[in-house]
């Protein structure tokens, strides 16, 4: 038989380093550690009064987004700042890549104003696989969002969360909750989990809202949320976009809201002291009640603040990673 | 002018021939295998020691993209690479700008394919005016014109009673139908084949039943209408047996199978590469195991190469957002001899499927060598190893997941009527 090439690896060069930040899968449990171990120190850090770095003095960041976001955005600008590198804010909508321009053409205009690093959002799944793989390998890509495949710097602020709150990893039960399907931090979250190597990984939603075989993922799949959030110790909660209502995969909010919202009568199935989580920004009475929302499980803000740290630790690794030599592809037998 | 082609073991599987002999070509027909005519005295010699000599390949689907998309190929571009895969016959499907959906656009594809001199073009007629599902193509007049078949591609026709009607009209003219079935409604947005690598990549998927759910109706009114009914590249195991079921019940009904589809699965789509973007998209492991068996049981009538060049600038995006397909002519071959080099198939089983079989469903005298058949023929080394390039492929689509990567099996010259029009 013959041999295909395989692009698995692109986020790393030839020192196993981050050079590029893309997704979750495929990064050894002592890359993810590393990077909450470095988010950590960051944490610590903004909490002084003195709260920049000098890691990225004089590199210049793009935030690049081509799908509207307002506290991803502001999250990854201000984890630039603290990091002293220069920003560049650009918001492309949709509209104006219509005008022609494509996405290799926007890139390779932002390269050549020697950008080091770009920040990017876009609503196809691989656009930055794309970017980082064929159009500016040289520039570090960090993720920050594409399509329904992955948000990695969402999920590890996740981690970084429930290791903060609940240290080993090893025995917890995790349940994801609600619409899975369209969910490129669940996607995240499921890979980073299995890595960092809690007991069970547990989704919880109708089939409307499940991709196919998502089992082989590694995870326990539930329908029923009394079932499903039987003896967790966490429950990570995912936005449900409103405009899920109009395409029947769900008859209305009202339903799914008594079915998958989590209460606290339904979060009383968990672990007493089991945690909440959402990526946020949360619809209230729709998958989530307003007093666990704000009650003392909540962990929402505690995210937001991770965030911070976490995109500091990614952007200075792949920094530092980019800057070393760059790895040829290796090869796979199909 | 007279051919000696000498030394190459040569088959023909339409007429069971598979022996070392030589082969002799007179005025572009075949005159002889084996014992030289009378009085023949050879004006060329071509040496295919420890060669095969085949039929010319004839493909059941290749897009030569002219009129109207003329920068991801043109007629003379796609078929030297015909030429250059061993396909010396090829359908075309009709989305080319304007659509073959009148007789001047399928006067235009037959004087641009003789024009080039390369390969046989047989173009297919839209079965609806403009692909657009609502009115009757002027079948009949198209059929004058030299288009083979008739087909509405993946385009849907929403109404089953207008899809009847076209049914009942090619019926009545006893003209081929093409389906390519796809359920546009279940299809769309997607650009693999859900399961769980799809998952993992977060794409869009396509569920089988997109396949399945539109075989059924084809099926259905195939056989109420009596029409004679092709359907091309299938890709999941369950149309495939729906369609061979149908077959032994007596319908008049065949099948095809992107050469692809018989190699790769939705596992070997990696890093987004686009060149892997396909429609129908790449199936399970599951249903290449039984696309394969359907093809050892006789199932499947032909393998294509489902050619699709494009320009680069199509791939050059997010997954999703590029253009789907393969450019397949040059290493059609190649691919399929990988099943004889797995030991799935015999060589000449094989080279039926891309001969005899495909000739008969379209009903064209090609793909045999038989005494006083045109000399279209097809030599090639089965043991040549070789690496697509950019540079090395003549199609102007350098869009294959194959490029750079070590295949086994090259074609060394095709002749079409008696004439070299490639060699290595």
């Amino acid at each position: 038989m013959f041999e295909l090439k395989d692009h698995n690896q692109i986020q790393l060069n030839s020192e196993g380093q981050l050079k590029h930040f893309l997704t979750t899968e495929g990064l050894s449990r002592e890359l993810l550690t590393e990077i909450l171990d470095t988010a950590d120190s960051f944490v610590d850090m903004s909490a002084q009064q003195v709260k920049k770095v000098p890691l990225l003095r004089g590199k210049t960041v793009v935030n690049l987004f081509f799908e509207a976001s307002t506290r991803t955005l502001s999250t990854f600008e201000l984890a630039a700042k603290r990091l002293s590198a220069d920003v560049l804010n650009l918001n492309i909508s949709t509209s104006s890549t219509s005008k022609g321009e494509t996405l290799k053409d926007t890139l390779m205009t932002l390269h050549a104003m020697h950008s080091d690093m770009f920040v990017v959002r876009h609503s196809d799944s691989g656009a930055a696989h794309f970017i980082a793989e064929h159009v500016t390998p040289d520039v570090a890509i960090i993720n920050a969002g594409d399509g329904r495949h992955a948000h990695p710097t969402q999920a590890m602020l996740d981690m970084l969360t429930i290791r903060r709150h609940k240290g080993a990893f090893e025995p917890l039960k995790v349940a994801i909750v609600g619409d899975i399907l369209h969910s490129r931090v669940a996607r995240s979250q499921i890979h980073a989990l299995k890595t960092l190597g809690v007991d069970e990984v547990r989704l919880i939603a109708p089939k409307t809202l499940l991709p196919h075989s998502v089992d082989m993922l590694g995870v326990k799949v539930f329908t029923d949320m009394s079932e499903g959030l039987k003896d967790v110790d966490v429950v990570m909660m995912l936005r449900l976009q409103k405009e899920r209502m109009n395409s029947a995969l769900l008859p209305s909010e009202s339903e799914f809201y008594k079915l998958y919202g989590l209460s606290n009568d339904k979060l009383a199935y968990a672990k007493p002291d089991a945690v909440v989580m959402h990526p946020g920004p949360i619809n209230r009475g729709v998958e989530i009640e307003s007093a666990v929302a704000d009650g003392p499980r909540s962990l929402i803000l505690n995210q937001v603040t991770n965030g911070i740290a976490v995109r500091m630790a990614v952007m200075s690794m792949a920094m530092s990673g980019q800057m070393t030599e760059k790895p040829q592809p290796a090869a796979a037998e199909i | 002018m007279n051919i000696r082609i000498f030394g190459g073991r040569v088959v023909d599987p339409a007429n069971q021939i598979d022996q070392i002999a030589d082969v002799y070509i007179s005025e572009g027909k075949i005159t002889a295998i084996g014992e030289a005519p009378a009085g023949f005295e050879a004006d060329q010699e071509i040496d295919a020691s420890h060669q095969v000599v085949a039929p010319g390949l004839v493909d059941m689907s290749a897009h030569m993209r002219e009129p109207g998309q003329t920068q991801k190929g043109t007629i003379l571009s796609e078929s030297a690479a015909a030429a250059a895969g061993g396909v010396t016959s090829l359908v075309t499907p009709p989305n080319n700008k304007p659509i073959t959906d009148t007789a001047a656009v399928a006067k235009l594809i037959g004087e641009k394919a003789e024009q080039a001199g390369y390969a046989r073009i047989y173009p297919v007629g839209a079965l609806t005016r403009g692909l657009e599902g609502e009115q009757l193509a002027p079948m009949h007049a198209l059929a004058q014109s030299g288009c083979i078949a008739f087909s509405n591609m993946r385009q849907p026709i929403n109404s089953s009673l207008v899809l009847m009607r076209t049914l009942e009209y090619a019926a009545t003219h006893d003209l081929l139908v093409i389906f390519q079935p796809q359920d546009a409604d279940l299809a769309k947005g997607g650009c693999m084949r859900d399961g769980a690598n799809c998952t993992r990549l977060g794409l869009n998927g396509i569920s089988e039943a997109a396949e399945t759910v539109e075989v059924s109706r084809c099926l259905l009114l195939a056989e109420q209408t009596g029409v004679r009914a092709h359907f091309g590249q299938l890709s999941t195991e369950k149309a495939v047996r729906m369609v061979m079921e149908a077959r032994q019940k007596g319908l008049n009904v065949s099948a095809d199978v992107p050469v692809h589809h018989l190699i790769l699965t939705d596992e070997n789509v990696n890093g987004f590469d686009s060149n892997f973007h396909l429609i129908p998209p790449l199936g399970s492991q599951l249903d290449r195991a039984g696309l394969r068996q359907a093809l050892m049981a006789d199932g499947i009538q032909a393998i294509c190469s489902d050619h699709q060049p494009h320009e680069a600038i199509a791939k050059e995006a997010p997954f999703a957002a590029t253009e789907p397909g393969i450019s397949g002519l040059e290493t059609l071959l190649s691919l399929s001899l990988t099943l004889v080099h797995q030991g799935l198939l015999e060589l000449p089983q094989l080279l039926h499927k891309l001969t005899a079989g495909p000739a008969q469903v379209l009903g064209i005298e090609a793909g045999t060598l038989s005494q006083g058949a045109t000399a279209d023929i097809c030599i090639f080394d089965p043991e040549m190893s070789w690496q697509p390039t950019a540079e090395n492929l003549r199609t102007a689509g350098k869009n294959t997941p194959f490029t750079e990567v070590t295949l086994t099996g090259r074609v060394t010259n095709t002749l079409l009527g008696g004439k070299l029009v490639y060699q290595l």
